[in-house]
């Protein structure tokens, strides 16, 4: 029951299909590398998972905690506890990171309980720490004017406030120097336990050395076509992607 | 904890409610001189007051329709249509007490009484044509501050009333303007005296209960030298199928060294038609400050203004309009430099949502001769979805060589992966939209008293969860 279940998926957008019969398990305390080259869908499959409105699931199944979640709303899925960290994080100008979480935590509360401000105030500050971020971080606007590196950290730091029951995390490490890697890397392992399922979308191997991961699967052209141990990463990153390619070409597909 | 109750908490539709009519004075359906002299007689206005509003209404059966220039929408009010008067009786009660069952109940449903309680220094209750309700705390009454409703001060003030009663915004200025000069009833006069700075503010509560029914009030507000003033307005109306219309006139004097800031809250329920001409005359060092926020109707068309009369005048509009679905704000402000080293300020903040349509009208206007004179303008417009339309008409004329000018203007829009994105966070559409708005109105909201801004975000709320449905 405790696992974010991918069974038989299959995806489009604008009547293209992108996932073709995608399955993966992801047990909670988990933490699952996918891999694979660009164009292969992993984008797709996060923004799928999450309930992006542009893309359409055709057939197949996606359930948390033995829960479907397909016919959920993007909102609701995200407070029964999944997270999706983006791999471009949007602008919201004028509101402040911490109001913006604060909305976010509120947003958790049955009805009409209202969030006490010292108490979001004292779990904001803790996961900072935690994060080795500095407090002025929280009083920009979102995103606005940030880095590559400050929107990830801004990312992993929303991760750590919501508390989900599964990450996806897509490329979180794109577009970030070996520096701003290794701190999004340690504020990924320091939110690693028992209580949260993670989903690491990458196309390097690079930050699995900062991350690692129990398991690794490999897709490509909308499936997983291999899973393995973390040294599977290894291998890709010695050998290419195309021989995995080349090997699915061959036995023609039944 | 439970977070503070805004003092001014009036939900969106929690002005959507009426009760029977229960009036004993109508003018009847339609304007003629006989509708003036109507009103006249029932209020027992002096003469000169027949003549002022007879003039009134010759210039507005003059006048066309500003239809060339503004929205055509206009043509849809059917003025033989429209009730000019209605009201229970023409004195307004220093008493709640005094005040009518039926009409102290829909105030008290607005939550006035509690909140003049709780921070007012005076309130005024206007019902359809006249202020019902009409009381000033004691302690402000005897530093010598009159607030009173219009017929009230022409008639015990007439000294200081007629001295600047259409001088600032004259009868002609617009049709709309001569419209309000031919049936004014209701609105507020206060006066206050030099030096005297009335802390807490004076409010007035507008409130249209009737159908085809048009509500004119006239606001006079004179502060003299050095004193200070901060006066709110609200307004509601339950919605009809007909239309309704709402056309004020408020006129403000600031005299030298004074402080005068206008507040308004509007939430005309959508079939109102809100057509209001706001000025205010700042003289020397005098500061003159609108604050302006347009949420309901179906059109408002409005624009403060000042005219800087004297040297180191400072004027400042600071508004914000947002139009839902099939509403349109067209909104502005005016400021006349007259007076060198005047300065200005205007900020305009639109938000339009759906077919939802916010338009900009600016006018500065520094004449050749002045010295000094600066102007400060910017206007942001934020589009919720692709069917939103926003226009933006500065006009601006700085002549002479030693004047300075300063223009923003900018269009931005909540794009759908924007709200994606604070969805994916926990938020629903209508909270993702809502937060998105009060980001792009949080630096002027602000500089808005506490009260205000706390309300206006409830407002921006409550209307984003109508219009995402």
């Amino acid at each position: 029951m405790n696992r974010l279940e991918i069974q038989h998926l299959h995806a489009t957008i604008a009547e293209q299909e992108i996932i073709r019969g995608l399955s993966l398990t992801v047990p909670k305390g988990e933490v699952h590398a996918i891999m694979g080259p660009n164009g292969s869908g992993k984008s797709t499959l996060a923004k799928v998972l999450a309930g992006h409105p542009d893309y359409k699931v055709t057939s197949g199944s996606v359930s948390m905690d033995g829960e479907d979640i397909l016919a959920l709303e993007p909102d609701e899925r995200a407070r029964r506890g999944i997270f999706l960290a983006f791999q471009y994080p949007n602008e919201i100008p004028g509101v402040t990171i911490a109001n913006f979480l604060r909305a976010a935590v509120q947003a958790r509360l049955p009805e009409g309980d209202e969030l006490e401000a010292t108490d979001y105030y004292a779990k904001l500050y803790e996961k900072m720490d935690l994060l080795e971020m500095d407090r002025a971080f929280t009083s920009r606007a979102v995103n606005e004017g940030f880095s590559g590196g400050e929107k990830k950290r801004n990312e992993i730091l929303q991760l750590a406030m919501l508390e989900p029951k599964y990450a996806v995390l897509d490329e979180t490490d794109s577009g970030l120097d070996i520096d701003a890697l290794k701190v999004v890397a340690n504020g990924v392992n320091s939110l690693r336990g028992p209580n949260l399922g993670v989903l690491l979308i990458t196309h390097y191997q690079r930050l699995l050395d900062y991350i690692i991961p129990d398991h690794v699967h490999v897709m490509v052209q909308g499936r997983i076509v291999r899973s393995g141990e973390k040294n599977l990463a290894l291998e890709l990153e010695e050998k290419g992607y195309d021989w995995l390619r080349d090997e699915l070409a061959e036995p023609a597909v039944a | 904890m439970v977070s503070e109750v805004s003092p001014l908490e009036i939900e969106r539709n929690a002005g959507n409610f009426f009760y029977p009519e229960t009036h004993v004075n109508d003018a009847g359906v339609g304007l003629t001189e006989k509708t003036i002299d109507y009103i006249v007689n029932i209020k027992e206005e002096p003469e000169w007051v027949r003549e002022f509003r007879m003039n009134g209404l010759k210039i507005f059966l003059g006048k066309p329709m500003p239809t060339h220039w503004a929205s055509r929408d206009l043509e849809a009010i059917v003025f033989e249509n429209i009730r000019y008067y209605l009201s229970s009786g023409t004195q307004a009660k220093r008493s709640w007490e005094d005040v009518p069952d039926d009409v102290k109940r829909t105030f008290e449903r607005l939550g006035i009484p509690e909140q003049e309680r709780k921070f007012l220094a005076g309130v005024e209750a206007q019902f359809d044509s006249e202020a019902v309700y009409s009381n000033i705390k004691a302690a402000v009454g005897e530093q010598g501050v009159i607030f009173v409703g219009s017929t009230e001060g022409l008639k015990n003030h007439p000294e200081i009333f007629r001295k600047w009663f259409g001088k600032v915004i004259p009868t002609g200025d617009n049709k709309f303007s001569a419209l309000n000069s031919a049936v004014f009833s209701g609105g507020s006069f206060i006066y206050v005296p030099p030096g005297v700075k009335v802390k807490h503010p004076l409010q007035a509560y507008f409130r249209i209960n009737a159908e085809n029914f048009g509500q004119f009030e006239r606001t006079l507000i004179i502060v003299d030298e050095g004193a200070e003033l901060t006066y709110m307005e609200g307004c509601t109306a339950p919605k009809f199928n007909t239309a309704t219309l709402h056309s004020a006139v408020v006129e403000l004097v600031a005299l030298k060294g004074a402080k005068i800031q206008y507040i308004t809250v509007q939430n005309w329920s959508a079939n109102v038609f809100n057509l209001v001409t706001k000025r205010a005359i700042a003289h020397e060092e005098a500061e003159v400050k609108w604050i302006d926020c347009n949420i309901g109707s179906r059109l408002t068309m409005k624009y403060p203004g000042v005219v800087l009369k004297g040297r180191k005048a400072r004027g400042e509009v600071l508004s914000i309009a947002l139009a839902s679905n099939g509403q349109h704000q067209d909104t502005g402000a005016k400021m006349v430099h007259a007076a060198d080293e005047t300065t200005s300020n205007i900020i305009s903040k639109s938000i339009s949502i759906g077919t939802g349509r916010a338009t900009y009208r600016g006018l500065v206007h520094v004449p050749k001769h002045l010295k000094n004179c600066k102007n400060n303008t910017e206007c942001d417009a934020l589009l919720i979805n692709a069917n939103s339309r926003t226009d933006t008409y500065p006009a601006i004329t700085v002549r002479g060589t030693g004047n300075s000018v300063q223009h923003e203007a900018s269009v931005s829009q909540v794009s759908a992966e924007q709200i994606f994105y604070m969805q994916q966070r926990g938020l629903t559409a209508a909270q993702a939209m809502s937060l998105s708005v009060n980001g792009f109105v949080n630096d002027l909201v602000r500089q808005f008293p506490m009260e205000y801004s706390v309300e206006l975000k409830r407002l921006i709320e409550l209307e984003m969860e109508g219009s995402v449905g």
